[in-house]
């Protein structure tokens, strides 16, 4: 399995996301934004950081990279697509997401050890996890704040669409404590929180952050 | 050259916590009857020739402002 993360001028996350790929068992493909080339990469990973600087509004002109074409287009056809922290705006900025992300209410940067809960163990993410089950991985963020209309909130919930929510308090004030929101199929996944710096002992608070990546190699499989 | 601005500010219902940070700063300076402040962009774009509506309505809705969270206003130079 061949598992791509792209890399946006301002990335900060790219190589840790590429460990976390390898450490899952699949073999990590670095891709760059400006080309128009997914290498018939069979995932796809957005990684955290400040593409732009977070010029204009964080992730708004990495979303309009020539290689955020083909990813929008291979998601339609159903392409397993992950966005940490700066790839979650990415991702929102796109419209493979819904909601925004806004400066955090406190206006702080907050990083800490976060606690998450699993409420969707069936996306192309997260089955590793359980349903109900929490975990703990880093959150580091300035604009993490989960935002959409009330009306759009209530669909989201309705269906299902809040993959991860905020436990043990709310990092940056994100409606309705949302840490991260999926697609309707369940192929597209966002999140604020770190998985990729929680996937060994020696680095991370936990290890929890490893079945995003373990996930997908194994909805791959399920899928060939 | 001729001038058009866009304005961007959060929807209403978006809360907006750095103008609430002004409006504290307001409050501690002394400035009364300040009921809120809500933060923007502004955005000064030069063109070449005749500012074509139809392509800047564009710019200002799809890359200036992201209408899930703001509200946009384009104002053209006859303005």
């Amino acid at each position: 399995m061949r598992i791509g993360v792209i890399t946006f001028p301002g990335s900060l996350d790219d190589v840790d996301a590429a460990r976390a790929v390898r450490l899952a068992g699949a073999e990590p493909v670095s891709l760059w934004h400006g080309d128009h080339d997914l290498q018939a990469v069979d995932a796809v990973v957005l990684p955290g950081g400040f593409s732009y600087g977070d010029y204009l509004r964080a992730g708004a002109i990495a979303a309009r990279s020539p290689l955020m074409a083909d990813v929008v287009a291979a998601a339609g056809r159903g392409l397993p697509v992950l966005g940490i922290c700066n790839g979650f705006q990415v991702l929102c900025e796109a419209g493979l997401l819904p909601g925004a992300l806004t400066r955090n209410s406190h206006l702080h940067f907050r990083n800490r050890d976060q606690g998450l809960l699993v409420e969707r163990a069936d996306t192309a993410w997260t089955s590793s996890y359980r349903q109900g089950q929490t975990i703990v991985v880093p959150v580091k963020n300035g604009e993490g704040r989960y935002v959409a209309a009330d009306a759009e909130l209530d669909r989201l919930e309705g269906e299902g669409r809040v993959v991860v929510r905020y436990v043990g308090g709310n990092p940056n004030g994100s409606s309705r404590d949302i840490a991260g929101v999926t697609s309707a199929d369940g192929r597209v996944v966002g999140l604020m929180p770190h998985p990729e710096h929680a996937v060994e002992d020696l680095t991370g608070p936990s290890t929890d952050g490893l079945g995003f990546f373990t996930s997908v190699l194994s909805s791959l499989v399920g899928a060939a | 050259m001729p001038e058009v601005v866009v304005d961007v500010v959060l929807k209403p219902e978006i809360s907006d916590p750095q103008g609430q940070a002004v409006l504290g700063a307001l409050g501690r300076l002394g400035h009364a009857g300040i009921r809120s402040v809500r933060q923007g962009k502004h955005f000064v774009i030069e063109v070449d020739g005749e500012p074509d509506e139809a392509a800047l309505r564009e710019i200002a809705t799809t890359l200036l402002a992201n209408p899930v969270i703001e509200d946009v206003e384009l104002h053209l130079p006859t303005d």
